[in-house]
């Protein structure tokens, strides 16, 4: 089974007290737990399978791009590796993996014993994990793996009218569609929970203005997935009701319109970008200031920027619209929107860099992955403000730049941080360090494969290079470029499996942690590590933002700073 | 030993200036053919987008120097010495300051106001320019994987290249085209012109190009529209007025009727050809494949997938999915002396 990785397996085994068990009644202990802890690693286990799996897709890909007119896969074979490595990357790597650092860390940073539905998230768990497993399915329904069965082809953003069912005959476009709406029922859910926990379970002392940065980020992203995966699963149900009960909202043989998907596609998709990035961020507001060993620099402007964030990115989701002639007045009103948006963000990289300035900086692997995410965001944000412009997007729009910087986002920040997660947190998930010699070379490489891969792929979008082709020409000075940009992507792959390794290693082998390994000050840090089911033995009591600072600072607490 | 991240910071500095620096000076032309670079601009409205690229590059580039180069810094200068590695001693705890960041505040609002301002300038110049008399009005049909092409003023249907004046900066006769979709979405975008404008069904969207120079320019379908987006190439080929005019004439003839050919005509008119093709003046009126009335004096075929040669024509009708698999065309399963004749009938519809 898919969410049988590496760490759900090595995790059997923190249940190292007990007696050895039959494999079917831990598998049994699995299924039905209710411990927001367990239900996380299993997002994190199944994100992290799928993360394997579209990697391997992009990097099909991109063996067939590093030379023009190659036959390495077929068009169509093509079509449907973009189409799954793209839905497959936001709906079943991104979104999961978060939810599972979030279910984990969030009812422990606030000193709860658990969510407040526990029910509810085991719920929605298996639910998104049905929807991971029944987008692959499609692989084997209709011929079969070989003729690659009804894997769709209609791209992550499934434009109307080529889901219509004259132009996509067959059930590919469905197993899209219902695997889209599963993930987002069981997104919503979990995002009620967080909130819903965050709102009431917070222990004594924890006022809202001392609740730790990852939790108010958790907060915001929540509340972002009510207002932005609610309008996607209507739209979905409205495609269903198109194919099957001749409805014609997004039928434009018979009159419906394809802008009006999307506009629903985009009002949730440009938000879905800050709903990945914003656990992001949170990642980074843990860990900079632990390894610059400073409080970090502004917590209100913190805050205040990234609910300014959470509201402006509702309103700039035309910014994916710029070519279709919504005429000046709209392109200009989305210009704006959208480099508004750089003020906030602006705020919280200066406010992080206030946060290194002065202190004692750790190179430990989740800071250099964090000060990766640093200088690749910084780097996407600008790449993002080219683009905001509007006549700059009619020529860049859905070329190569963009995908350069889209992955820059999505790789260069998102992923960095969850890599830096996963350094920082695993000895509290497994009560083993992971291994830093390894994590350093998995480090490097990778940042060597992001560098070639998705820095090189911003000249071929300069020079005409539009996405979304299986194939190109010789003569058009595209291939050298993507010739790097593919070696790189194997750099990357050699450094996942790196990883992975480590984390299968590392859980036999690697030191033990203690309760805090890194010396850091939040409330998970307080428990034994990894944390019996009922989290803490005694329900903490806090009296700043940093409730571990003041017991190991007495002479200088933080609270007299409030 | 492995260098800490300070030296990451370091060599990722470099590379992406390298990279910038590159960029700036890339040789748009530099082994292309018919370059569809966005920085080798010939018609006004890339110009204009051009200038306000290089704009926003620049004032991005200045934003990357100064902030990377302080993360850089602050990296270097404040890691953790040897020396205090198992020292107690914390930093001082600083929570923040209101004036310091009031100004990271304001002067990024400010950079955003001047940005906004230059990109609208833009906008309107490009979407709500003034139309001179002299334009010619092209309509543009995108479909699954080609492009059609029509005329109205001048009554003239023709398929996937793109024949239009230069337009003289002193006397501008731009080309106004009405674009819409046949069936899926699709997008006009060749670099070296304009931006893009997508093509889209029920929906009528317009731009306007006008190179001042003749010559070929490239270009594809930039939006995903179904198996063979890769190969629905473009190629607007601008005459000179003398030329256009010759073209214009050549192409409002009827279909060439050479009695070499007749067995091949027959050929064609008795199978499904017809019902997808039309060929002016005779009973092929098809609407559903590209009009083929002047094949024959056309460069490409298959949108821009291969030339125009007798042979690549033959084993495109034998099987139109060779060049381009996903192709809407079904094969017509003509046996190889039927291939021949309809082979011999199209190279004469010049
Ligand atoms: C080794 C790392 C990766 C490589 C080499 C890679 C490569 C690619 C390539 C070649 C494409 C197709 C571009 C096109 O023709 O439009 C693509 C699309 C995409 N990628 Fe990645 N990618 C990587 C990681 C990721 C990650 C981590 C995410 C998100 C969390 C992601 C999200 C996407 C999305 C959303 C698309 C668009 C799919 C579509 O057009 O429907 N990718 N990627
Ligand atoms: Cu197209």
């Amino acid at each position: 089974m898919a969410t049988q990785s590496p760490v759900t397996a090595v995790l059997d085994k923190t249940q190292a007290s007990q007696p050895p068990r039959l494999f079917l009644a831990t598998l049994h202990e699995w299924v039905t737990t209710v411990d927001h802890k367990k239900i996380g690693l299993m997002y994190i286990g199944y994100a992290l399978f799928f993360l394997v799996v579209a990697g391997f897709e992009a990097i099909l890909m991109r063996i067939q791009l590093a030379i023009p007119n190659n036959t390495f896969v077929s068009p169509q074979a093509f079509n449907r590796l973009f189409t799954m490595h793209g839905t497959t990357m936001v709906f079943f790597v991104g979104m999961p993996i978060l939810f599972g650092f979030g279910n984990y860390l969030v009812p422990l940073m606030i000193g709860a014993r658990d969510m407040a539905f526990p029910r509810l998230n085991a719920f929605s768990f298996w639910v998104s994990a049905f929807g991971g497993s029944l987008l692959y399915f499609s692989y084997l329904g209709g011929d079969g793996l070989y003729g690659a069965g009804s894997a769709p082809d209609v791209g992550w953003f499934a434009y109307a009218p080529l889901t219509a069912r004259v132009f996509s005959p067959g059930h590919s476009t469905d197993y899209w569609t219902l695997a889209v709406l599963l993930s987002g029922i069981g997104n919503i859910g979990t995002a009620l929970n967080i909130v819903a926990t965050t709102i009431c379970m917070r222990c004594p002392g924890m006022k809202l203005n001392r609740m730790p940065l990852l939790v108010w980020l958790y907060l915001v992203t929540s509340m972002m997935v009510f207002v932005a995966v609610s309008p996607l699963t209507a739209a979905q149900i409205m495609l269903l009701l198109d194919r099957y009960l001749g409805s014609h909202f997004f039928d434009t043989q018979a009159g419906g319109s394809a802008v009006l998907w999307m506009h629903f596609f985009w009002i949730f998709g440009h938000p879905e970008v800050y709903i990945l990035v914003l656990p992001a961020f949170a990642f980074a507001n843990e860990i900079i200031p632990v390894f610059s060993r400073k409080a970090i620099f502004g917590y209100p402007a913190m805050v205040a920027a990234s609910v300014g964030i959470g509201f402006i990115s509702l309103s700039v989701w035309a910014h994916h619209m710029f070519t279709v002639g919504m005429g000046a007045g709209a392109n200009t009103f989305f210009t704006l929107s959208t480099m508004v948006i750089a003020v906030p963000t602006g705020i919280k990289i200066f406010n992080w860099l206030a946060t290194l300035w002065g202190g004692k900086i750790r190179y430990t692997v989740a800071m250099m992955f964090s000060v990766g995410f640093l200088f690749q965001f910084l780097i996407a944000g600008l790449t993002g403000i080219m683009l905001s412009a509007s006549p700059f997007d009619w020529q860049l729009g859905n070329s190569y730049f963009v995908v350069a910087h889209f992955h820059y986002v999505l790789v260069g920040a998102i992923l960095f941080m969850i890599f830096a997660a996963f350094y920082y947190w695993y000895p509290k998930m497994t009560g083993h360090m992971l291994d830093e010699k390894l994590g350093k070379w998995h480090f490097w490489l990778f940042l060597i494969g992001f560098h070639l891969t998705f820095d090189f792929m911003h000249i071929p979008g300069i020079l005409g290079m539009p996405r979304r082709i299986y194939t190109y020409e010789a003569d058009r000075g595209w291939m050298l470029l993507n010739m790097i940009t593919s070696s790189g992507a194997f750099f990357q792959a050699i450094a996942t499996l790196l990883f992975v390794y480590n984390m299968v290693w590392s859980y036999f082998k690697g030191p033990i942690a203690g309760a805090d390994p890194w010396d850091a000050w939040t409330l998970e840090w307080s428990t034994v590590s990894p944390p019996p089911a009922y989290n803490f033995a005694t329900i903490p009591t806090v009296e700043s933002r940093r409730p571990l600072w003041d017991l190991k600072h007495p002479e200088d607490p933080d609270t007299r700073y409030e | 030993m492995i260098p800490d991240a300070s030296g990451t910071l370091l060599s990722l500095a470099l590379l992406q200036l390298h990279l910038g620096w590159s960029l700036l000076r890339l040789d748009p032309l530099d082994g292309v053919k018919s370059g569809t670079s966005i920085f080798a601009p010939a018609g006004t409205p890339a110009h204009t987008i051009f200038g306000l690229s290089m704009l926003v590059l620049s004032i991005c580039a200045a934003i990357f120097v100064i902030v990377g180069g302080l993360l850089l810094f602050v990296l270097i200068r404040f890691r953790q010495h040897p020396s205090d590695q198992n020292s107690e001693r914390e930093p001082a705890q600083i929570y923040g300051s209101t004036q310091i960041e009031l100004s990271w505040t304001v002067i990024p609002i400010i950079i955003v106001v001047m940005l906004f301002l230059a990109t609208t300038r833009v906008i309107f110049s490009t979407q709500h320019a003034r139309r001179p008399v002299e334009s010619l009005d092209v309509t543009v049909i995108g479909h699954q994987f080609w492009w059609e092409y029509r005329y109205p003023k001048l009554g003239i249907v023709t398929a996937n290249e793109l024949h239009i004046p230069v337009s003289n900066p002193a006397t501008p006769t731009p080309t106004y085209l009405t674009m819409s979709s046949a069936d899926t979405d699709h997008s006009f975008w060749v670099p070296r012109l304009a931006g893009k404008t997508d093509l889209i069904p029920n929906r009528v969207n317009t731009m306007w190009i006008d190179p001042e120079q003749a010559g070929l320019y490239l270009g594809q379908c930039a939006q995903y529209c179904g198996t063979q987006h890769a190969k629905m190439l473009l190629r607007v080929y601008a005459d000179s007025p003398a030329d256009f005019a010759a073209w214009v004439e050549h192409q409002k003839q009827p279909a060439s009727q050479n009695p070499q050919a007749a067995e091949g005509q027959a050929v064609f008119q008795h199978n499904a050809c017809i019902s997808c093709h039309t060929v002016a003046g005779t009973v092929a009126t098809g609407k559903f494949g590209p009009d083929l009335t002047h094949v024959g004096s056309r460069d490409t075929i298959a949108s821009g997938a291969v030339p125009n040669t007798p042979a690549n024509l033959r084993t495109f009708v034998d099987n139109p999915g060779h060049f381009k698999p996903g192709i809407l065309m079904p094969p017509m399963h003509l046996n190889d002396h039927d291939l021949d004749a309809v082979t011999a009938y199209l190279v004469t519809l010049k």
